[in-house]
């Protein structure tokens, strides 16, 4: 879902391999400049999706430098001078942006070094750098910035320059207070939709009544003043001088439009059965064989989860300007040429001819609207060249018309020997793929231009493969020893609804599924099930996760009141992430409440424990969220889930107390914090569930009538 | 067109602003008087992003006609204080590092601010219960709370 898709192994001539993007973007002007006034600017290919990556990187950077972090600037990416470093995603931000930036700054700083020591005749083992000064045996020898001017950056990475040692490590590794929040508090304009630029217009898009639907006309009628109505085909849009007018006019030309509109979704009360007779391309995940022991008892049940959506609570946003045959667009993508190349696709125009900048824009938790409005804003624009025209959606169209996480169905075969130890385990997992994103595909993916008067084919939803941390077989994989074992996955070949990837992508429901089974396998052996994990565990990191949170819940926990229960799980990210376990404890009362959240993680090295912390926290109050409250809903048109009041999300009286603590692990490689806790946190509910009122849940969300339905199983 | 001339107190300061038919004061805010703080979440009062105050009660104001605060005291976010004088709100928020995306924070500070001088000392369930209204989908409403008594508590200390 990243650059890890198509990162060849790094290849420097000399040293030791590059890390990350470097790699495939060598050249470290293309990663950092030095200022003649004391700044350093950072020009990562990644972006600020509010989790927190630009401070984390620019910690990585100060300190391989040697400056204050308060010298180094930011530039957000953008087309076509930042390093394309794919999507941000999938919680690899620190491993392919951070460990470049690291290396690259490393190499910046023997670069400089050594000029410093051939001008001054200084051994380079004698020069100190201190705040970007070079200070020799006798005194101060010059600094970068006085070098500035030098193009010394215009160079390639060799692998050569060693990055320092963990433990001389002063800035990474410290809790550091992020670098955009003080504008976030005084609401000072950071995000796109605070983006005003001269002469710009407001445009607002009219969706359908459908998903397969065509604009058939619009009947005559007046429209304010001043407004402009843009059609291509069914796409439908309108522009005004001010965000009221647009809006005005919005509704005014969506009562006008007449649309040919068919059912085309399946039906939502019965969307198991379509998951299971859908049409679908079969593959095997892992297929592992062994000589058995006889089986000694087996479990087989299944496993549910519904569509869900981004719910961000800014709805997406873009501004795009046209100039003669050029476009520039500002968007709150996570994937500046990832975008750029559908915009190409779908304006039929040549990828040179498109600027793509990021902003900032509300949090992004995956695969939402930000690419779609883009294109949106570039046909608004298009028929007023030279006017900046900005396009937000409304709060339905977010909800309704983002990308939506797709509804899965795994069923879980598993059994155990005579002995007790786990023997053989069957999955297989049923649903749309988590990724429709821009930029990889034939035919662009972005909403609008199935629309066109010249509609493009949607593509269908495809799964990364497991080198690349998967989709819908994200951790799909137990990661228990298990002798035999074989996973198989049916993507469906057809996509009525628009499906791509949300946070934790099927790690979301193949963690729970397992951990539930475990928890049910443990349970016949009437073993206590931090002991029968621990049992089959052959990771030291997971095991260690699940001592300590054990530890910080008090595990077992026994003797509670009536209707509370307690549940642990853990799971080791894409098999090849960050390592976390969480214990939760529930109150079941007329409604299923989470009281309280232990959560133990490991990241490896922390770049920043706050901000890990913060991310790590906020995955499980989302994943909690997901777990008591959350399904999109549809007719046979269209999404219902339109309203916030018809798509709850979690409230502060309802947010759980957390305890969250990181492993220190130093020595290790960095890795991502921010969906690691997602998957423990909704197997560690179910389990809570169970303790309390003695049902296995089966399907998310744990409402009332979920969990009355897996009574009666 | 009829545009109406509105005039009424924003963050201490009178103002005076054209108002079209139709205009939220939202609109009003973000449009011609030039704010970013005061966020556009849902335009259906249920999200809490676009909250203010208005006469010193917290209330969403992205369906509320700009009309509705003639004469009347509004005070956004950018009321509050700037980073140069951040108000101890701000300053404990900082602190306590209570944001992720921050898309959310202007209104649940207006909406702390409130509740702080209804209430100088409030629990924690107090803080919840005036945090309601405002939805955190990044999952920080525990640092948010603990950021809102801190502030509580520096500013009885």
């Amino acid at each position: 879902m990243n650059l890890a898709y198509s990162l060849a192994t790094g290849g420097a001539a000399a040293g030791r391999p590059l890390p990350g993007s470097l790699a495939v973007q060598p050249r470290l002007s293309r990663w950092l400049r030095i200022g003649e006034q004391g700044t350093v600017t950072l020009t990562p290919g990644k972006v600020e999706l509010g989790q927190g990556i630009l401070t984390a990187l620019a910690q990585i950077a100060a300190e391989e430098l040697d400056v204050a972090l308060e010298r180094i600037r930011l530039r957000a990416a953008a087309t076509p001078d930042s390093p394309d470093e794919g999507v941000t995603s999938g919680s690899l931000s620190v491993q392919e942006c951070g460990m470049a930036l690291r290396q690259a700054c490393a190499e910046a700083r023997a670069i400089f070094l050594s000029v410093i020591a051939q001008k001054s005749g200084v051994p380079l083992e004698a020069i100190r750098v201190e705040d970007g000064d070079f200070l020799g045996p006798e005194g101060r020898l010059g600094s970068y910035w006085e070098l500035a001017g030098q193009d010394l950056l215009e160079a390639e990475a060799t692998g050569q320059a060693a990055p320092k040692p963990p433990a001389a490590h002063r800035v990474v590794g410290r809790p550091v207070p992020r670098l955009d929040l003080m504008d976030k508090l005084t609401g000072a304009p950071r995000f796109l939709h605070d983006l005003r630029l001269p002469g710009m217009l407001h445009a607002r898009v009219i969706r359908p009544p459908a998903r397969r639907a065509r604009l058939l006309g619009l009947r005559e009628g007046a429209l304010p003043p001043g407004v402009q109505v843009v059609r291509d085909g069914s796409f439908l849009a309108v522009l005004a001088e001010s965000e009221t007018g647009a809006d005005a006019a919005a509704a005014r030309l969506a009562s006008r439009a007449e649309w040919q509109a068919e059912d085309s979704l399946p039906d939502m009360a019965a969307l198991s059965d379509w998951l299971a007779g859908a049409p679908a391309e079969e593959s095997t995940v892992t297929l592992r064989e062994a000589e058995l022991p006889p089986a000694a008892h087996r479990v087989s049940t299944q496993f549910f989860r519904p569509f869900l959506a981004h719910a961000s609570i800014g709805p997406s946003c873009a501004v795009a300007l046209w100039t003669e045959a050029a476009l520039e667009v500002w968007t709150h993508s996570q994937g500046v040429y990832n975008l750029r190349a559908d915009l190409a696709l779908a304006l039929r125009l040549l990828p040179e001819r498109i600027t793509v900048r990021h902003v900032e824009g509300a949090g992004c938790y995956g695969h939402n609207g930000a690419d779609d409005v883009a294109l949106d804003a570039a046909l608004a624009a298009r028929t007023s060249p030279g006017r900046p025209v900005r396009l937000r959606w409304s709060r339905a169209q977010e909800l309704a018309w983002s990308p939506h996480s797709p509804a899965t169905l795994v069923r879980v075969e598993a059994s155990l020997d005579g002995e007790g130890r786990l023997r053989h385990w069957r999955s297989e997992i049923i649903g749309n793929g988590h990724s429709s994103r821009p930029g990889r595909a034939a035919s662009p993916t972005l909403l609008a231009a199935q629309y066109l008067e010249e509609p493009f084919p949607h593509p269908v939803a495809v799964n990364a493969p497991m080198k690349a941390g998967g989709g819908a077989q994200r951790n799909a994989e137990p990661g228990y020893a298990i002798p035999a074992l074989h996973i198989t996955l049916r993507r469906l070949t057809e996509m009525p609804l628009r499906s791509s990837a949300l946070r934790g992508l099927g790690a979301l429901v193949n963690v729970w599924a397992n951990e539930s089974v475990m928890d049910e396998l443990a349970e016949h052996l009437g073993e206590d099930p931090l002991a029968f994990r621990l049992r089959h565990l052959e990771d030291p990191r997971t095991a260690a996760v699940l001592r300590e949170v054990a530890g910080m819940c008090g595990w077992p926990r026994l003797g509670e009141a009536e209707g509370i229960g307690h549940g642990l799980a853990a799971a080791r990210y894409k098999g090849s992430g960050a390592w976390c376990a969480v214990a939760a404890e529930v109150e079941a009362a007329e409604v299923v409440r989470v009281r309280r959240l232990w959560i133990a993680a490991d990241v490896g090295q922390v770049i920043n424990p706050d901000g890990a912390l913060n991310q790590i926290e906020g995955g499980a109050i989302q994943a909690t969220s997901i777990a008591l409250k959350e399904a999109v809903a549809f007719d046979r048109r269209t999404v219902t889930s339109d309203a916030w009041e018809r798509y709850p999300v979690l409230r502060f009286s309802e947010v759980p107390q957390v305890e969250a603590r990181l492993l220190s692990r130093p020595e290790e490689p960095p890795l991502g914090a921010g969906e690691c806790s997602m998957g423990p946190t909704i197997a560690a509910i179910a389990a809570a569930i169970h303790a309390a009122l003695g049902v296995r849940p089966r399907a998310l969300p744990f409402t009332p009538e979920n969990l009355a339905a897996a009574m009666e199983l | 067109m009829n545009d109406a001339r509105i005039g009424f107190i924003l963050n201490g300061q009178p103002v005076q602003v054209e108002a079209l038919p139709g205009m939220t004061l939202l609109e009003a805010l973000r449009g011609p008087l030039g704010l970013s703080g005061p966020r556009f979440g849902c335009g259906e009062e249920a999200c809490g992003a676009c909250h203010v105050r208005i006469d010193g009660e917290s209330r969403p104001c992205c369906a509320l006609p700009a009309e509705a605060v003639a004469g009347r005291a509004v005070q956004s976010v950018e009321g509050l204080g700037d980073a140069t004088h951040p108000h101890p709100l701000q300053r404990a928020f900082a602190a306590e590092q209570a944001g992720q995306c921050g898309y959310c924070l202007s209104g649940i500070l207006v909406s702390a601010a409130a509740l702080l001088e209804a209430d100088p000392t409030p629990d924690e369930a107090a803080v919840r219960a005036a945090l309601e209204p405002h939805f955190c989908r990044c999952g920080a409403q525990n640092r948010i709370i603990r950021a809102v008594l801190r502030a509580a508590e520096e500013r009885a200390a």
